[in-house]
């Protein structure tokens, strides 16, 4: 699309780490059968002052220690997630200042459950490819939740990853973007309640994978290719279960997924999946290289997009920052009354 | 209420660490000031902000018990003294970590996090803390 693409990325995941069999304990569940049926043998937790916009400036940050641009080069960012901070207050700004991007730049943050950070990267790509802003930054990054003893607590996480998008020095250029959407009440939170609700095999077959497979079928109608003509692929992962089929339901091998899948270790980073196995992918992807990369959002809709790496990727300061490896290695694992305490799932006496 | 633009002012500090050099001594400072603590008077028109890179080594430490409420969440925290790499000192906490990890002279990185929220309806402060290097990737100090 115009030569639009990723000039560079950067990612972040909190340090601790649950895992199923510990919160199966608490609730009088077969936590490792459960882990096991999920695909996940531990999730991520934030600490206690660990948010959407903490984690969101640190994927940011390590975005911009790739690469020499000047932050005041950025004319948009985007921040999408299902777990800001504030209901009135954009994260954004937050985000801009800590990367000396503000203040001529235009800011907003965006919701579409899981897959507002790729509704982010569509914004950008559209505001880079209409010469309107030199370079934009689309930031997917959620501190998810899921009710105590909900099946989601086995999953729920929390990360993130941001994109600089732009025309110059582009390490992979995003060549077509194609999207699903429909009215599909699979998973809501309404305003003011602390925790999702969900339609449970609801979730399924007439929401994450009819979307995921439409996406990723429209996305191959448009560009005219096949499965065999990527190098990688990367779909949402509630879980490890759902992509894995999709994968093999879409035509993909299991070593085209096997680098973007990352919830069997860190969870269900919710807006923070596509673009967390996406940073994983460009971490090792070599010129060339074709990846194919399915967002999902409940509601419901997906993105879904075909990204090929340039040749700029071999003078590319990918070790500047961390790559996902290093990010997700030595974790701490909390028992759950730790974890319960930092999720703030303890009614505390006063505020 | 009056700490939302009392904080505000200070962001550029507790967000990325801008603090001073004075071009008289040549020494960095954090926070900043008007006047070098060192030359005074002869610091006049000579002090520039500078951004602090955010990499620094322990000067030193204390695990507190019984502190803040703020920090309840956290306890026991540690706050230490940061020697950046700039020269300049500097008092913030150390998370993601146990007292038992850190020493004199520990390698530490600058992050952004939550420093307090004024109650559950409130503005939420954000600031910098220190996280050790051997915690995890070397290469994503405050930039």
């Amino acid at each position: 699309m115009n030569g639009v693409g990723i000039v560079s990325y950067g990612a972040y995941v909190p340090h601790f780490r649950i895992t199923p069999d510990d919160i199966g304990k608490v609730w009088g569940v077969d936590g490792k059968a459960m882990g096991k049926g999920l695909m996940i043998s531990s999730k991520s937790v934030p600490a206690p002052d660990e948010d959407t916009i903490t984690i969101s400036v640190e994927a940011a940050r390590n975005m911009m220690k790739r690469c020499d641009i000047n932050p005041k080069d950025i004319g948009a960012l985007y921040v999408g997630s299902e777990s800001h901070p504030y209901a009135v207050k954009p994260t954004g700004t937050i985000v801009a200042e800590a990367i000396e991007a503000a203040p001529d730049l235009t800011v907003a943050d965006l919701e579409f459950a899981c897959k507002a950070g790729t509704a982010a990267l569509q914004t950008c790509m559209g505001l880079v490819g209409a010469g309107m802003v030199k370079y934009a930054v689309a930031v997917g990054a959620d501190t998810s939740q899921g009710a105590p003893g909900d099946a989601l607590e086995y999953s729920a996480s929390a990360g993130g990853a941001a994109f600089l998008i732009g025309k110059e020095k582009v390490i992979a250029t995003i060549d077509n973007t194609y999207s699903y959407t429909t009215d599909t009440p699979d998973f809501w939170r309404r305003e003011g309640k602390l925790f999702p609700r969900h339609g449970g095999r609801f979730t399924g077959e007439p929401a994450y994978f009819k979307h995921v497979v439409s996406g990723g079928m429209g996305l191959f109608e448009k560009t005219g290719t096949e499965p065999k003509d990527y190098e990688y692929a990367v779909f949402h992962q509630p879980n490890g279960k759902f992509p894995t089929r999709v994968a093999r339901q879409l035509g993909f091998a299991e070593d085209q997924m096997r680098t973007g899948l990352l919830v069997p270790t860190i969870g269900n980073t919710y807006s923070g999946a596509v673009p967390l196995g996406l940073a994983a992918i460009l971490d090792e992807a070599k010129p060339g290289d074709r990846i194919f990369a399915v967002a999902y959002g409940s509601g419901a809709g997906s993105d879904a997009f075909d990204i090929r790496v340039t040749d700029e990727m071999a003078r590319f300061g990918r070790d500047l920052a961390p790559t996902m490896t290093e990010i997700m290695a030595n974790p701490k694992y909390l028992d759950y009354a730790t974890y319960a305490k930092y999720k703030g799932k303890i009614v505390k006496g006063r505020d | 209420m009056a700490t939302a633009p009392r904080f505000w002012r200070e962001n550029p500090s507790r967000y990325n660490l801008v603090g001073f050099k004075c071009n008289n001594c040549g020494n960095h400072y954090f926070p900043p000031r008007i006047i070098c603590p060192l030359c005074r008077r002869k610091s006049v028109g000579k002090i520039e902000p500078v951004r602090l890179k955010g990499t620094g080594t322990i000067f030193s430490f204390t695990e507190v018990h019984e502190g803040m409420d703020e920090q309840n969440m956290q306890r026991p925290y540690i706050v230490a003294m940061v020697e950046l790499d700039e020269g300049a000192r500097i008092t913030g906490q150390v998370i993601d970590c146990d007292a038992r990890d850190l020493s004199i002279g520990t390698e530490v990185r600058a992050t952004l996090r939550k420093l307090s929220e004024e109650g559950s309806s409130g503005v939420i402060h954000y600031g910098y803390k220190f996280i050790p290097l051997c915690n995890g990737p070397a290469a994503s100090e405050n930039e």
